[in-house]
Parts: C-alpha cells; sequence; structure tokens
C-alpha cells in the first residue's frame, strides 16, 4: 500500500497537470468554446423557433420547454466527439509519444483528459442554462431534482469521454478524427431529443428509444418538469430513463476504461 | 573501451510482414555523439523507439545506463530525453506554456518548473517568442521548442531522431550549435539522420544501417578511409570525356562516373596512387586536363557505396 501511494498521487497529480493544460488551451483560444457552442444556439433558434411553430409536443406544453432538455443532452454527447479529437490530435502530433517517453503516470494522461473535458463541460453546460432561461426554459420541480438531472448530465458526459479516449487513440489521426466528427450527428438526432419517437417507423423506433441520448433527455424532462413525458405503450428504457442513464454510464465505463488504458499503454508497439 | 551508457544486442521488430529490424546491435559510449544513418526506411525511427521505451523489441534486449527498457521502462524514461522528427509541443498553448506543463509532468515543483522554463527559454534563444502560441511559431523555433522540452531533465541521453529534416540550413546550423553544446556538459546523444553532413557534422561515431542491420560502424575519417581516396578529373574539352574515362578505367580499376559535362571521378580503392603518374598517363592519351585532384571521399559516396553493396550482395 505504501508503494501504491506516491503512484497514486503522482497519478492525480499529474491529471491535475492536464487538466491545467486544457484550460490553458482554452485561455489561448477562447473561439473554440464559442465555436463548439454555436451549433446548440443554432438548434435553439432553428428548433425552437422555426420547427417549434409546427411540432406538436405529446401531452400539450411548450416547444422551447420540451426542447431544451434534449440540447443538453446533443451537448452532453458531443464529449464523444470533443475528446476524439483532441485525443487524436496529440496522437499523431508526437506529443502522445512524449508522454509516454516521460517518467510520469500512466494512468495520468487518459484520466486527465476526461477530466479536463468534465470541466470543460460544466462550463457549456452552465452557457446552454443561461441560453435555455433566455428563450423561457426552467426547471420545475425544485432543487433536488434540477441538481439530480445535471448530475445525471455530466455522469453520462464522463462515460461518454472515455469513448472518445478510445476512438482518438485507435485512429490516431486528427484529420481522420475531423472526419468522423460528422458521423456522430445520427446519434444525437435518432433520440426523442427533437421529436418524440412515437412517429417513426417500428425499426428507427427501436433504435431510438434504446439509444442513451433518449433516456438521457426523457431523464432530463422527468427531472426538470418539462413536458414530454411519453404515454401509452413506452418502452423500457424511456419508462425508467434514470436508471438507464446509470446502466449506460456504467456499461461504457466498464468497457472504455480497460481499453483506453491498454490502447494507450500499448501505443504505437 | 569507456564504458558505454547505450546497448542494443540483436534488437528484432517486425510489423506484419514487415520486418524493421533484423538484429540490430549498437553501443555508445558514454558522452558521445552517435550517428544513425540510413535510408528511408531502414529500421533508423523503430530503433530509437525501442531504446526510448515506446515500443517493445519482439526479441533481444537494450540497456540504457544499465537499465532494461523494457523491465525498467520507468528508470530509462527517468534517463532520456527524446525529441522527434515532428515537433512533439501543444499547438495551442504558448512555448512558455508547454515547458512548464512538460516540467510539472516530469514531476518538478511549481516553482521549479517555472524556473526551468525560462531557463531554457533563455539560454536556446526563444525568450522572446516565450508567450506567443506555438502554432504561430516557425519550423525551426518548434523544433527547437521541441528540443528544449526533451532537456528539461538534463538527460544522461538524448535521442533525437531526424531533428533537422525539412529545415532550412539557418535552423540546422542552430540546432547543430545547440547538439554541440549539450555534448561539451556531457550528454550523451543518438542521433539519426539522412543527412550526411550531419552526421559528419556531430557524429564521434556512425553507424550505417540498412534493411533493419547495421551494415558498418566506425568514425567518419574511418569510414571514408574505407573506400578509398577520390580523383576528380575537369577537362580542358569534353570530347575528350571518352578518352579520359578508358584511361582512368584502367588506372583505377573500376568505372568512372560523369560528374559535370567535362568532370569525371573515381575512387581508387588501393593505395600508391601519384598525382603525378596519374597526369602522365592523361597526357599520354592526349587528354589535357585543366584540374586533376585526389581528396578523401565524402561521407554520401560512403553512404551510397555501402547501401549499394548490400543491395547486390542480396
Amino acid at each position: 500500500m505504501t508503494a501504491l501511494t506516491p503512484r497514486l498521487r503522482w497519478t492525480f497529480s499529474d491529471g491535475l497537470t492536464l487538466v491545467g493544460r486544457e484550460l490553458g488551451r482554452l485561455r489561448q483560444e477562447p473561439g473554440e468554446l464559442v465555436a463548439a457552442l454555436v451549433f446548440p444556439a443554432v438548434m435553439v433558434v432553428l428548433f425552437g423557433y422555426v420547427f417549434g411553430s409546427a411540432i406538436q409536443v405529446p401531452g400539450g406544453g411548450d416547444y422551447r420547454e420540451y426542447l431544451m432538455p434534449g440540447l443538453f443532452s446533443m451537448v452532453t454527447f458531443s464529449a464523444v466527439m470533443a475528446v476524439m479529437t483532441r485525443v487524436a490530435t496529440d496522437a499523431s502530433r508526437g506529443v502522445m509519444d512524449r508522454f509516454r517517453s516521460m517518467p510520469m503516470a500512466r494512468l495520468a494522461v487518459p484520466f486527465g483528459q476526461t477530466g479536463a473535458d468534465s470541466l470543460i463541460g460544466l462550463l457549456m453546460l452552465a452557457i446552454m442554462v443561461g441560453a435555455g432561461l433566455l428563450v423561457g426554459w426552467q426547471p420545475h420541480r425544485g432543487l433536488l431534482p434540477t441538481a439530480g438531472a445535471f448530475l445525471l448530465l455530466m455522469v453520462l458526459r464522463y462515460a461518454l469521454s472515455w469513448v472518445g479516449v478510445y476512438v482518438g487513440l485507435a485512429v490516431k489521426n486528427d484529420q481522420v478524427a475531423d472526419a468522423m466528427v460528422p458521423l456522430f450527428l445520427p446519434f444525437t438526432m435518432l433520440s426523442n431529443s427533437f421529436v418524440p419517437t412515437d412517429g417513426m417507423p417500428g425499426w428507427l423506433r427501436f433504435l431510438a428509444d434504446w439509444n442513451p441520448v433518449s433516456a438521457l433527455t426523457a431523464a432530463s424532462r422527468e427531472l426538470f418538469g418539462n413536458p414530454g413525458a411519453p404515454s401509452g405503450d413506452v418502452a423500457w428504457p424511456l419508462a425508467h430513463p434514470v436508471a438507464t442513464v446509470l446502466l449506460w454510464s456504467a456499461a461504457l465505463l466498464v468497457v472504455f476504461v480497460p481499453l483506453s488504458v491498454r490502447a494507450y499503454n500499448r501505443g504505437g508497439r | 573501451m569507456p564504458d558505454p551508457i547505450v546497448v542494443a544486442e540483436g534488437l528484432h521488430k517486425s510489423f506484419g510482414n514487415t520486418h524493421a529490424l533484423r538484429g540490430l546491435d549498437l553501443s555508445v559510449p558514454r558522452g558521445t555523439v552517435c550517428g544513425v544513418l540510413g535510408p528511408n526506411g531502414a529500421g533508423k525511427t523503430t530503433a530509437v523507439r525501442i531504446l526510448a521505451t515506446l515500443s517493445d523489441p519482439d526479441a533481444g534486449h537494450a540497456r540504457i545506463a544499465g537499465y532494461d527498457v523494457v523491465r525498467d521502462a520507468g528508470k530509462v524514461r527517468a534517463r532520456i530525453g527524446l525529441a522527434g522528427q515532428y515537433a512533439a509541443v501543444d499547438e495551442k498553448l504558448t512555448g512558455r506554456g508547454n515547458l512548464r506543463m512538460f516540467g510539472r509532468l516530469s514531476h518538478l515543483s511549481r516553482r521549479e518548473a517555472h524556473r526551468r522554463a525560462d531557463e531554457l527559454l533563455e539560454r536556446f534563444g526563444l525568450m522572446d517568442a516565450a508567450d506567443r502560441q506555438v502554432a504561430g511559431y516557425s519550423g525551426g523555433m518548434r523544433r527547437r521548442l521541441d528540443l528544449i522540452t526533451s532537456l528539461i531533465l538534463r538527460p544522461e541521453v538524448l535521442f533525437l531522431d531526424e531533428p533537422t529534416t525539412g529545415l532550412d540550413p539557418r535552423s540546422r546550423g542552430e540546432i547543430w550549435d545547440s547538439v554541440r553544446e549539450l555534448v561539451a556538459e556531457g550528454t550523451t546523444v543518438l542521433l539519426t539522420t539522412q543527412y550526411l553532413d550531419e552526421a559528419d557534422q556531430l557524429a564521434d561515431d556512425i553507424a550505417v544501417i540498412d534493411h533493419g542491420q547495421v551494415i558498418a560502424t566506425g568514425t567518419p575519417d574511418e569510414l571514408k578511409a574505407t573506400i578509398g581516396d577520390r580523383l576528380d578529373v575537369e577537362l580542358e574539352d569534353p570530347a575528350a570525356l571518352s578518352t579520359a574515362a578508358t584511361v582512368l578505367n584502367a588506372l583505377a580499376g573500376t568505372e568512372p562516373t560523369m560528374t559535370g559535362a567535362d568532370q569525371l571521378s573515381v575512387a581508387l580503392s588501393g593505395g600508391g596512387f601519384r598525382l603525378a603518374d596519374i597526369v602522365r598517363e592523361l597526357d599520354r592519351a592526349g587528354v589535357a586536363a585543366a584540374d586533376v585532384r585526389l581528396r578523401r571521399p565524402t561521407l554520401d559516396e560512403v553512404f551510397l557505396r555501402l547501401t549499394d553493396r548490400k543491395e547486390t550482395v542480396r
């Protein structure tokens, strides 16, 4: 145990240094954060005001209230692409090799990168909440459920960021990673985030119902007290959205943490 | 022989069907510069990656300062620095920010990391650009930053994998000066390069590798001596070229090469050639020479000869 303690301490402190690195990068290029927020902001306007005028919220209610939890989920899911791109850039520019050739803690790199993403995610979520309040969205169920919703968003984001680490280490090339970003769009669109899943063809609805993004959106709607709770014949994940999000998070972590750590340690061998 | 600080014995490494290394042996004495020279794909980078603990050999073993690169990788990492072909620094951060981050990751205290960053920036002439984003650096500045990042922990062994590839002559000169300074302080340097003048300038010993094996070792002078002196002849009249070639062929026993419209060059493998005899032979054949020079071969000629011979043997 005494032999483990310094190693743990270095893992933690090296991880913190890498979190600091991401903050340093943001300070150099605040535009990156702005750019990451432009898309969801455009979505607020596009969906909230353009499509919102024509879309009926199931069970009634304001479309923008219905929409915001979906956009929170979309921003949450963007962790996969953001982390993938950062990791692939480090791998292709030789930064990852420098880390590996240094006497630093081995686990610090993936943990630092996912930890940094959580901080960035928190910042983005805060900005999105501000935007939501501006267009008339608000939580209705009091402090604890609201805090629970944010916690759930962050838990799934952290789990998804490990998917990004693994994919980034696997592609090892920043240009390939950039080209892959649009491929992730269906994950957020093929869900209940913008329209109810009832109207989709059966096979598509099945995919949308079991998409973790749908569960996250449903859980946020429930905890924020926003409209859009599905009624009638509801798939299990959407009937138990909070449990589903936690299960998805646990499953992603169990699979992708060991895969990523192994990929990092064996990189280039 | 002084104790070698870098030792590689029988390194093998394959990637699929490609045999990058086939029994590579290397030994670098402490405080010297070893130039690893070879054409593209000869296995230079693979060898450096194994020595720098980034890759495991399939067979054979290697030690740095007595520590095995596989079993004692952590101890090896604390003693080496690595600067690569591409500048392995964070382009989004400033030069100073990079050095501080890598200093912290090398487990220096915050204050020590800051102090070391300033010291290196000052010493290697990057202080003016310290607070600019690396994305705006020139190629030479990036490479220099990459180099000094690998010096944070004052490594005993510095691996430079093609440190000047793609740089302009001035930036190359600056990198060379930095390397010379480090060597003067006792750092051992293992340098891979495709540039023969770079090895000639910097290396105490050269290992020529081709197809994953060392095919020749020695000081630059020793290597040059292995293929003998060269004779360069410049003619007054290009029309006499073929006659001159015949004379030189008879003298040297090998085919001379044309190095210009009126110039020939030939290797003289044995000793005992006298300039006066050569001139007389040319004269007897009616060839008027504007200039006849006997000189040591360049490393380029040695290299081409060595890698070429290897081809014909296979």
